[in-house]
């Protein structure tokens, strides 16, 4: 019992990063009907604007810690709006498809301009907060985990006031829904297109700085599985839907940590993505997924 | 008050105008009738800035607007009600009222909108929490012009309001139509399939046909055309 109390834990804590990744790669879709795959290496950039900023804030304090946090996440909806405005604007009016390998594009780049610039060799991440490990009748939680779950479930909270209650939130869906009658109504589809890439980076940098506490050996390439695992996640919540990625980003990082806690532990990934073969054989749509859901 | 001069618009290398010019006088109502493929939604959407005109120029209560995007055409008064009603389907009734308020920020002056919105079309006061997508096709096309209302429009252009709804609902739709026009001052440009209707409704018409306006007129006069009543009225 304590062990699978134990294995929970350590996977909502995997499974709250990966419903802040994939919440970016649902959001695009959501306006602009295309994976942006470069989304995975923003991620990996929010672990590297931690990794710097660091050293301007004290050592292991809450403050300290936290502004770290929050620079990133500036640093990575501005990277976010720069990709979009650079890379991807100018082919808005072409094919999505024209879009899609853009959007590969752009993600090798920032991997290989990380090695590049970064070097190829795994840095070790620096301990942002105060850690300390609580032992709860042989469960053992450690601090970072509990600030992993709790920023990640206050960002998605706030995720979900800003799409539901502000007046721009409204408009990422109306596009979402009805791009042409969104223009109609007078919203400026390229400042919400703006937005949302802002918004879904701002996620994945935070995300990128959770990753790297619990797993503090980061280098330019350590987007790419948990990038694709995060979008397995959003395809089997329904992509395009805001609660189908956050609850598919739980089931992966819960099946992920089952699995590399059994015997079978060698084919972790591949028994996660079976589930999600599984899933869209029999609800393509996602679990969330309703062929009229709420798409954003 | 809106002015097109020569307007054309190219789907690629296929002219969907070409060349036509139209007048709609501040408060009056005027249509637009033709058949299928005519160009009719095509001017419409050059209108709001959906379509880049390839030729011409629209002016807008003395300004030229040719070229602007679609949100800044909306803020000068211009606003479009497109084809098949396009209501955002899982937003409830109030947030696509909200949206239609979009480019507005006087909160009294929104609200005040939104109980004129309600008085005109009671039954969208009634379902505020639901989706707009479990409305009925009416009730759509209410919640459709409601929203463009939302927007304090100094002109509304309906296109094909009466498509898609049910018999006995099209007379009513139209008298609000006739109302909107009468006790809000707002001017509308009508494009509809059925030309008998538009013609009872509107002051003025433009009969176009592929691409050109093949005719023009009072629309007392146009009633009579042999021309029109072979092709839209039947006979």
């Amino acid at each position: 019992m304590a062990e699978f109390l134990q294995q929970t834990v350590n996977g909502l804590s995997l499974g709250a990063i990966y419903a802040l990744i994939a919440l970016g790669y649902t959001m695009v879709y959501g306006v602009l009907r295309f994976i942006n795959f470069a989304h995975a290496d923003v991620f990996m950039a929010g672990a590297f604007l931690g990794y710097f900023l660091a050293r301007l804030v004290p050592a292991e304090s809450f403050g300290g810690g936290l502004a770290v946090m929050a620079g990133t996440m500036v640093g990575c909806a501005l990277l976010g709006i720069l990709i979009e405005r650079l890379a991807y604007r100018p082919l808005r009016r072409g094919p999505t498809l024209n879009v899609l390998i853009t959007a590969i594009g752009v993600s090798l780049f920032l991997e290989y301009a990380g090695q590049l610039g970064f070097g190829a060799e795994p840095r070790t991440f620096p301990a942002l907060f105060p850690q300390r490990d609580f032992n709860l009748g042989g469960l053992s939680i450690s601090s970072n985990q509990l600030l992993v779950i709790g920023v990640a479930v206050a960002l998605l909270v706030a995720l979900q006031a800003i799409v539901h209650r502000t007046r721009i939130g409204t408009a990422m869906r109306a596009l979402s829904l009805n791009p042409v009658a969104a223009q109609l109504m007078g919203i400026n589809t390229d400042v919400v297109i703006s937005f949302t890439f802002g918004l879904g980076s701002a996620l994945a940098g935070a995300g990128g700085i959770l990753y790297a506490m619990n797993y503090p050996s980061i280098d330019p390439l350590m987007g790419v599985m948990p990038g694709l695992k995060a979008f397995v996640a959003a395809v089997l919540g329904g992509i395009g839907n805001i609660r189908g990625a956050a609850l598919g980003g739980l089931i992966l990082g819960l099946a992920e940590t089952f699995v590399a806690g059994s015997p079978w532990s060698t084919y972790k990934d591949a028994i996660v993505f079976g589930i999600l073969i599984v899933i869209l054989l029999f609800r393509p749509a996602g679990l969330l997924g309703k062929p009229a859901v709420e798409k954003v | 008050m809106l002015d097109v001069t020569n307007l054309a618009v190219s789907y690629g290398a296929i002219a969907a105008l070409e060349g036509i010019s139209l007048r709609v006088e501040a408060g009056a109502i005027v249509t637009l009738i033709g058949g299928n493929g005519a160009g009719k939604t095509t001017t419409l959407r050059a209108l709001s800035g959906l379509l880049r005109p390839t030729r011409g120029r629209i002016d807008f209560a003395g300004q030229d607007i040719t070229g602007l995007p679609p949100h800044r055409i909306v803020g000068r008064g211009l606003c479009h009600v497109p084809e098949g009603r396009m209501v955002f389907a899982n937003l409830t009734v109030a947030e696509n009222l909200e949206m239609g308020a979009y480019l507005r920020r006087d909160r009294a002056a929104i609200a005040e909108s939104r109980d004129r919105v309600f008085a005109l079309f009671p039954r969208l006061g009634e379902r505020l929490a639901q989706s707009a997508g479990t409305l009925s096709g009416g009730e759509q096309q209410m919640l459709a012009i409601g929203r463009a209302l939302m927007s304090a429009p100094k002109f509304l252009m309906l296109d094909e309001p009466s498509l898609g709804i049910a018999p006995r609902l099209v007379t009513t739709l139209f008298e609000k139509i006739v109302e909107i026009n009468r006790t809000q001052g707002i001017a509308i440009l009508l494009v509809e399939q059925n030309a008998h209707l538009a013609l009872e409704v509107a002051s003025y018409a433009y009969v176009l046909e592929t691409g050109r306006v093949a005719l023009e007129g009072p629309s007392r006069d146009l009633r009579d055309h042999p021309l029109l009543k072979a092709a839209y009225l039947g006979g």
